[in-house]
């Protein structure tokens, strides 16, 4: 038992640390969550990818380093510790690309991957619909066949960065008559600018357009653009959803760093003896989540499949992030409510993450069922 | 990294448990507080026949010691099955000892501690030394230093059942004027996070079973969703405060120890909490066999460094983790 790392593993932290240290704008960028910023972002997407910083993770062959996940955990520390901005290609990284891996085909990946991971390409996703939440199963929008390809009707929301993103992807019906809800999905991906798609963004708490409605009029998708086998949707969405993405959705570096900037500011504000356990504990939860990432990223690597664990993992840091966020805003006193604030940023980020990727209702049934062995009821 | 157990580790937590659990610790929890000492006795010559207590003692005076990631899990074990007696106080004892300048009371007492033929105890952190009639060998610090003191004043009732508390008598030889402490507090740290986390998952074991049984309005009442959602937070506030202890373990940096301290014994009080809410009213009676852990978990909370001490020294050092 060790949590230190070998020398192979601290050398590429320091090659990352170097590289990051003569990259990393000297100011924050403007607002992920503003067409200005999300062009500043995409940008800065493209130079980590110049130098093949951009996806450590995935082989060498789509842009990558062929980074282990204890590397990529490693070059995450280092990422967040230097203040880097925020990953405009988040969505399509953690979300499609672990899925294409699995269940792409490798003319799927080729053409997809390497624009992804330079930012050329920045995918939103298309899951939730008006009616289909967390009962995403019961969701509406139709694929009809059509010749070489479907064509995509119904609405989609709730879609992150779509009012700025290049192509979406998501679940649709294939097959209505199929007897059970998840049954008759197929995985699809398709343009944002094709003909029969209108984005209406929608205004976050802080009125930034931070996500969209999708309105889908018969947006033909080629059959290329179809990922696994039509009707297998569900199965393909899910099997990667309790693997390693549940580790790398957050990484534990994000919050260390986070941690160590809210330290600081509590200093800075005079260490208020008032706040003490809030700053304790956000330290203390940063080191949690580090080690039991580490514990989780060991058991993966010795062959364990992570599954409903990852449960665990989503309900901690997104309450977790809250928490200390909450805590610099108590700090800032009344400077606390100004939205213009690197701080006041993150806090309205933060307040989504209890109810996106599976709201923590759903991941504390996951936990009580799954893990616990407690028998299904009614919701 | 790998940061996990190996295989010989794990085989030493399954052999405690699977002794332990055929030991009927909560019969010798009920003897314990009523001061018949006989059959918490003749399980700590077990634990110690398992090789426990040695983990804490240095190989110079007849231990293995000390090995701090065993003594993690062998703690876990221990609270899993509310063992009672001096079990943190004996390794932190002998901590303390082995770290004297003068390696003469060493000596004398660390062989007997390592064997189990001698428990002891000490008042240091709190006024009070858990299980002064059961321990042979008491250390007392005063102004002067680090004492044996001769013997112990009367016993109170702690919550827990298993916990005897007595002041200890004043005067005694002094063993050192100025001992190293920090190693022993450490370590007493550690262990306490150990025995607590052990405690918080017996409890959530419990209760799971329990709620899986219980019916009400005709349906297992773990069939609920605010039933399964506590359980959930206790499950999820348990499994963060695992890598902490066993990181605390690998480093023994006082931030990470605090971290774990504070960690584990809040899990298992929420999970006490908790478990005492679903168990209704028969978990709040003294009779049934869960109040053995109910109290141990409030006990454990603030033994060693209360939540606030722990929170202190994760602050005192400017970055703890970077």
């Amino acid at each position: 038992m060790d949590v230190t790392h070998c020398a192979a593993d601290e050398a590429f932290r320091a090659e990352a640390r170097a590289w990051l240290r003569a990259h990393v704008p000297p100011d924050p960028l403007p607002s992920l969550e503003t067409g200005e910023g999300f062009a500043a972002h995409r940008a800065w997407e493209a130079e980590l990818a110049a130098d093949r910083w951009s996806v450590v993770n995935w082989p060498a062959a789509y842009g990558g380093r062929d980074a282990t996940l204890v590397r990529w955990l490693l070059f995450e520390e280092e990422y967040y510790a230097a203040g880097a901005p925020g990953r405009v290609n988040q969505n399509g990284v953690s979300l499609l690309a672990p899925t294409l891996f699995d269940h792409g085909t490798e003319e799927q990946r080729a053409r997809v991957l390497p624009p992804m991971a330079t930012g050329e390409v920045v995918w939103a996703q298309a899951w939730s619909e008006p009616e289909a939440g967390s009962d995403l199963a019961s969701l509406k929008s139709r694929a009809r066949r059509v010749a070489g390809g479907w064509l995509l009707s119904g609405q989609k929301t709730w879609s992150s960065r779509a009012a700025f993103a290049d192509r979406a992807f998501g679940l649709f019906r294939t097959d209505p008559d199929a007897p059970k809800p998840h049954q008759g999905l197929t995985y699809l991906m398709f343009d944002l600018r094709a003909p029969g798609v209108t984005v209406r963004p929608i205004a976050r708490l802080d009125g930034k357009p931070a996500f969209a409605e999708l309105f889908l009029d018969e947006v033909f998708a080629p059959d290329e653009d179809v990922i696994g086998e039509p009707g297998q949707g569900w199965r393909i969405a899910m099997s990667t959803a309790g693997n390693e993405r549940g580790l790398m959705l957050r990484s534990p570096g994000r919050f260390l760093a986070s941690a160590d900037r809210l330290h600081r500011l509590w200093q800075a504000q005079g260490s208020p003896q008032s706040m003490k356990n809030r700053v304790a504990d956000a330290l203390i939860g940063a080191r949690a989540y580090q080690l039991f990432t580490f514990a989780a990223a060991s058991r993966f690597l010795d062959g364990e499949s992570i599954g409903p664990e990852s449960s665990l993992n989503k309900v901690f840091w997104s309450e977790y992030d809250i928490a200390l966020h909450e805590t610099a805003l108590d700090l800032l006193g009344p400077e606390g409510e100004l939205t213009d604030t690197d701080w006041s940023e993150r806090y309205v980020f933060s307040l989504a993450g209890t109810v996106y990727a599976g709201t923590n209702e759903i991941q504390r049934d996951i936990i009580a069922e799954r893990l616990l062995g407690l028998p299904k009821g009614r919701r | 990294m790998p940061f996990l157990l190996d295989a010989e580790q794990r085989a030493f937590a399954d052999s405690l448990d699977a002794m332990l659990a055929a030991a009927d610790t909560p019969s010798a929890v009920r003897d314990w507080s009523r001061g018949e000492h006989g059959r918490g006795r003749a399980l700590w010559s077990r634990i110690a026949e398992a090789g426990v207590f040695a983990l804490a003692v240095p190989e110079a005076y007849e231990g293995l010691g000390p090995r701090p990631v065993e003594l993690a899990v062998a703690f876990m074990e221990l609270g899993r099955h509310v063992v009672p007696g001096p079990l943190v106080e004996t390794v932190t004892a002998a901590i303390l000892l082995a770290d004297l300048p003068d390696p003469g009371p060493a000596k004398r007492l660390l062989p007997a501690l390592a064997t189990g033929e001698l428990m002891a105890t000490l008042a240091w952190t709190a006024p009070y030394a858990l299980d002064g009639d059961a321990a042979g060998t008491h250390l007392a610090f005063t102004a002067q230093g680090l004492h044996l003191s001769p013997g112990h004043g009367p016993v109170r009732r702690s919550l827990d059942p298993a916990r005897r508390l007595a002041p200890l008598e004043p005067g005694g030889e002094l063993l050192s004027p100025d001992p190293p402490t920090a190693q022993a507090l450490a370590y007493a740290r550690l262990t306490t996070a150990a025995q607590a986390l052990g405690v918080g998952l017996a409890l959530l074991d419990k209760t799971v079973a329990y709620v899986k049984q219980r019916t009400q309005f005709g349906v297992p009442i773990g069939s609920f969703q605010a039933v399964k959602h506590r359980l959930a937070d206790a499950k999820i506030a348990l499994e963060f405060a695992r890598p902490l202890l066993f990181g605390a373990a690998l480093t023994m940096a006082p931030a990470d120890v605090a971290a774990a301290k504070v960690t584990a014994c809040e899990a298992a009080y929420a999970t006490a909490r908790t478990a005492l809410q679903l168990h209704g009213a028969i978990g709040y009676t003294a009779e049934y066999e869960l109040s053995l852990w109910l109290t141990k978990a409030r006990a454990l909370r603030t033994a060693w460094g209360s939540p606030d001490a722990c929170r202190a020294e994760v602050l005192s050092s400017d970055r703890p983790w970077r």
